[in-house]
């Protein structure tokens, strides 16, 4: 078992609206991430998932709320810390964050070089600019980005060379987790396979110890991280290896996300796309039962009355259901109609 | 599935519905031209599922355009229902898009966000002349469309764009399509902005404007695994040119071009394996 890396524990954060309203948009999340493994986070829109990623990094600026829980990167508790502080010291050293737009996040008067001298000085690190442009220039070299994109401004490289550049400059310190949020969303298939590959070789090359990634695309997961864990209004409802999570999934709304799989391979069209009706919850006032007993063909009446918790079975899977995995397994079985009835053990 | 079976076996005898020979978009003049579209030939017959596929950049949002009349075509000829395309007039023009209309990319920027949603439904039900109809008759029809795409109209009406989720406005086009019940549907990466989730709704619901209004449908994607799918048939377009055209199972399942061949290879597979080494660093 390698050194913990990020270490999360029942952490709880909520959104303030204008109306003074909280939204509990992060939910008694706990999960813990090993030194050279990456962990990946579905779900549908809404769910969550990118307030997770902003609640890691310690971003509590309003209209996000920190509640309770514990984040540890590396031995230090960053949830003790002022979101000043954890934005000098952490972010960037220990936990690099690359938002959902990151292709923006780049002003275009600014040559590339220019973002990565900035993070230097932000970071107090007494360097020159020579010092700073070999280093840049070495870096780059070895992800595999050309040296000129260093000086040039962000409008002349094509989006998915933006976006890798995001990438090496927000990791170019070398942190111990990256957060990235579909960093691959918006670009087309090639670009998407580049930037992935660059993100395995900061990897292997050490460059990052441990990799959360969050996507709503279900193959790229598959291909990309160790494990897989869903998220549902809030909560996360089940966590396995990819493998796992991909061609056994254990709760009803893991099964129903894995079922909406299409990919460009024989015999995927004879298969039936599932989709699951209805919406998430309204997290103003999450229901007292199971997020997910509206929604869930084989829910019971005492579904929406108790709310489950998270379960462990095999080697270390957990999820997050009120049926056995046995009874799960044996509903899914039977065709899984919703005839069948469900028993709680 | 027997559906998408039957449908492949007449895909040779259905009539004609869009054609296009020799179709070129140039950009620009002099020595500043760029060719977005380059002579391209497509045949596109009622009640088919056709799938444009490339990367970006390959010029497939140019040919919906000229397709739906948005932006003129250089060179060549559109046939509709074997006749020439004849959109010289704004009264032609509207004419046609009784019979061609669009679902765009982004939903969010679909609505004008100062009407109701029910000015939408409305509009429709204007263009198909039911201006003077009862109230009842209006909602009727309204409640029928918003039905087919599985919302509740009762649940919508009186509410702003803003106040749905981004499924919900994509579904909610889709319902405007059913009332409009056009020959043609021109969807313009109709699931890229909707999650995973809610994509499987969508395109099921464009499967069944195709089976129950026999509609054709051109659906614009950059997703292979997408257009393999739901499709009948596939043309792949790199840099303005269709290198493969054909049944989706034969163009996926066997590429014989090798931009076809990348295309299938990028895209993250689960049963077999995926190669990350076969991409470029840079």
């Amino acid at each position: 078992m390698g050194k913990v890396m990020l270490e999360v524990n029942h952490l709880k954060t909520k959104y303030v609206t204008r109306f003074h309203e909280d939204v509990y948009a992060v939910d008694d999340v706990s999960l813990k991430i090993e030194e050279g493994k990456s962990l990946g986070i579905a779900g549908e829109s809404g769910c969550g998932k990118s307030t997770l990623a902003l609640s890691l990094i310690g971003y509590y600026f309003a209209p996000l709320h920190y509640m309770s829980g514990d984040i540890i990167v590396d031995g230090v508790k960053i949830s003790a810390m002022k979101p000043d502080e954890v934005r000098k010291k952490i972010l960037g050293n220990e936990v690099a964050y690359i938002p959902q737009a990151a292709m923006n996040a780049l002003n275009p008067t600014m040559k590339i070089i220019r973002f990565i001298e900035d993070v230097m000085k932000a970071h107090n690190i007494k360097m020159t600019k020579k010092e700073v442009y070999d280093m840049a220039r070495e870096r780059f070299a070895d992800l595999g980005l050309p040296e000129d994109v260093l000086n040039k401004h962000a409008v002349e490289l094509s989006g998915g060379m933006k976006q890798r550049t995001v990438i090496a400059i927000s990791t170019i310190l070398s942190p111990k987790v990256l957060i990235a949020d579909e960093p691959s969303s918006a670009l087309d298939v090639t670009s998407q396979k580049m930037v992935i590959r660059m993100m395995r070789e900061l990897m292997e090359k050490g460059y990052i110890k441990s990799m959360i990634f969050i996507t709503h695309e279900l193959p790229l997961l598959y291909n990309v991280t160790d494990d897989i864990m869903v998220m549902y209004a809030g909560q996360i409802v089940e966590r396995g290896t990819a493998k796992e999570m991909v061609f056994d999934p254990i709760h009803p709304y893991s099964k129903g996300l894995m079922g909406s799989i299409i990919v460009p391979e024989s015999g995927v069209r004879d298969h039936k796309l599932t989709a699951i009706p209805g919406t998430p919850p309204n997290l103003k006032n999450p229901p007292k039962g199971c997020r997910f007993a509206d929604r869930c063909k084989y829910a019971t009446p005492t579904c929406s009355a108790l709310a489950p918790d998270m379960k462990e079975f095999d080697n270390g899977r957990t999820y997050r259901c009120l049926m056995s995995v046995r009874k799960i397994r044996e509903v899914y079985e039977n065709g899984g109609s919703a005839e069948v009835e469900t028993e709680f053990d | 599935m027997a559906d998408q079976q039957k449908s492949k076996q007449n895909l040779t005898d259905r009539k004609p519905c869009l054609s296009g020979r020799g179709v070129t978009k140039v950009f620009g003049v002099g020595n500043k031209a760029m060719t977005a579209v380059d002579h391209v030939d497509f045949d596109f017959n009622e009640g088919d599922f056709v799938s444009i596929v490339g990367e970006s950049g390959s010029g497939k949002t140019t040919l919906s355009k000229m397709l739906l009349g948005l932006i003129s075509v250089t060179e060549g000829e559109i046939e509709f229902q074997g006749k020439p395309r004849d959109i010289s007039s704004g009264a032609k023009r509207k004419e046609y898009w009784k019979n061609i209309q669009p679902i765009f990319q982004d939903p969010f920027a679909s609505y004008n966000m100062f009407y109701k949603i029910d000015a939408v439904l409305d509009d429709c039900l204007n263009m198909r002349g039911f201006k003077s109809a009862p109230e009842e008759e209006k909602v009727r029809l309204k409640t029928e469309a918003c039905s087919f795409v599985n919302l509740k109209y009762a649940e919508l009406t009186n509410k702003y764009p803003f106040e749905l989720s981004g499924g919900q406005m994509q579904r909610l086009m889709i319902a405007r399509i059913f009332l409009l019940k056009p020959k043609i549907l021109m969807a313009d990466e109709p699931t890229s902005m909707i999650d995973a989730c809610s994509r499987a709704t969508i395109l099921d619901m464009l499967l069944k404007l195709r089976d129950e209004v026999n509609m054709t449908v051109i659906f614009i994607t950059h997703d292979i695994g997408l257009a393999y799918y739901i499709s009948d048939k596939v043309y792949i377009m790199e840099h303005g040119k269709f290198v493969e055209s054909g049944p989706a199972e034969t163009v996926i399942i066997n590429p014989q071009a090798d931009y076809t061949k990348r295309l299938i290879n990028d895209v993250p597979k689960i049963y077999e394996k995926w190669d990350l080494d076969t991409v470029a660093r840079n």
